[in-house]
């Protein structure tokens, strides 16, 4: 939220917590008192709205979601993250493919996908979901959960632990930063 | 607990002639194998007699023999908690002969039933829905006859044009590979895979010779 319109290559994220962060929001209260409204850079503000909450799908295949679940509960607290589990596509940003994708599983995973509202994000976490892992072989298992949907963040791992999980979501909130919504 | 079962085995295989064909005691297990037609006749009675009271059918599961002339297997597992005992009833059966169906006397047995179709291809005559239970849709094949390849004939991938999930023949990049992976619960094996490749060394020679020296140096310690 670049307060001050002059400075463009302005990025907030780089902005820690300390004297200087005091700094600018204490400017920025001021402008908002004094103008009533502030300028910020578009691209930025939805681009910090759509990494600050990130509700990922429940999707949880196998062991990889004892991981996951993990990840959520209080010890790594993916909340702080404004990564809150969701029981729904329609409300999800992203999904979590945690676990080993069969065939039998694979339309109704497309399905949950096609379901959720874009913009939408893939996580492929684990092995299994990477590429098949132990199952590459397998009669019953899809090589690669990338051959039913476009991934963005692939978390290695059999199964990955929590933190990198939480790395993983980190690396796509990156990811998503670096994105462009209007210029793209 | 050895004696009961047998007089268990010897019990049933008495009160049932026509049906059970014989039966054994391995490792503390009594096993009874029957014939297809009696299979009915065999778990009611293991169920209803006084002297058995299995009550609780455990697992059916099958098992693929390729070498034999009726290939499969049909194992029932029963549990009597009255009398703490296990048995274990086993039928024989091939791809064209059915077997009976024990839903009748368990109902229990209905998914185990189509859980040995669908992966054995074993029929059970009069089941009352006799489906695939495990695999795909449209799934063909029984994967777990020994004669299925293991990566099967299909594999699935979303077609962006069809907007659909689609099979298509198994595509493999690397083939499936058998490692020679030396176990350490075996010890190490005489001859290392890749040894066959290097010069023959009179190894055994010196082995031997090494053999006699440690003879000779625990005789010198013994003296």
């Amino acid at each position: 939220m670049g307060v001050t319109p002059s400075s463009d290559s302005y990025d907030p994220a780089a902005l820690a917590p300390g004297p200087s962060q005091d700094a600018l929001l204490r400017q920025m209260t001021g402008e908002l008192q004094d103008k009533g409204f502030v300028i910020a850079n578009l691209d930025k503000l939805v681009n910090w709205a759509r990494s600050g909450s990130l509700w990922p799908m429940t999707f949880g295949l196998a062991c990889c979601a004892v991981e996951m679940i993990h990840a959520y509960m209080s010890r790594y607290d993916l909340d702080r993250f404004g990564v809150v589990p969701r029981p729904s596509p329609r409300q999800a940003d992203v999904i979590i493919v945690a676990g080993t994708l069969t065939n039998k599983m694979a339309p109704a995973f497309r399905k949950v996908y096609d379901q959720m509202a874009e913009p939408r994000y893939v996580i492929s976490m684990g092995s299994c979901a990477n590429g098949g892992g132990y199952y590459h072989y397998s009669y019953s298992v899809v090589r690669g959960c990338d051959r039913v949907v476009p991934v963005d963040v692939y978390v290695p791992g059999c199964p990955p632990t929590a933190e990198a999980l939480i790395y993983g979501i980190l690396q796509l909130q990156k990811k998503i930063n670096r994105t462009g919504t209007l210029w793209r | 607990m050895d004696l009961a079962l047998k007089d268990l085995g010897e019990y049933v295989a008495g009160q049932l002639p026509e049906d059970v064909s014989e039966w054994t005691l391995d490792l503390d297990e009594l096993t009874v194998f029957v014939r297809a037609e009696g299979i009915v006749r065999v778990l009611s009675f293991l169920r209803d007699d006084v002297n058995c009271r299995f009550k609780q059918l455990m697992d059916i599961c099958g098992v693929d023999y390729p070498e034999r002339s009726p290939r499969f297997e049909v194992v029932y597992n029963l549990l009597s908690l009255t009398n703490n005992n296990r048995i274990r009833v086993k039928v024989r059966t091939a791809e064209d002969t059915p077997v009976p169906t024990v839903t009748g006397i368990f109902s229990s047995a209905n998914w185990w039933e189509r859980e040995a179709w669908d992966l054995f291809g074993i029929y059970f005559t009069d089941h009352p829905d006799l489906r695939r239970i495990l695999t795909d849709y449209g799934f063909e094949g029984h994967p777990l006859r020994k004669d299925f390849p293991l990566t099967g004939y299909v594999e699935i991938r979303y077609d962006d044009e069809k907007k659909r999930v689609v099979y298509e023949p198994v595509k493999l990049t690397q083939e499936f590979r058998s490692f020679d992976f030396l176990s350490p619960w075996e010890g190490v094996q005489p001859l290392l895979p890749g040894d066959e490749k290097a010069e023959e060394i009179p190894e055994p020679a010196e082995a031997e010779d090494a053999e006699a020296g440690e003879d000779a140096a625990s005789a010198g310690e013994d003296g």
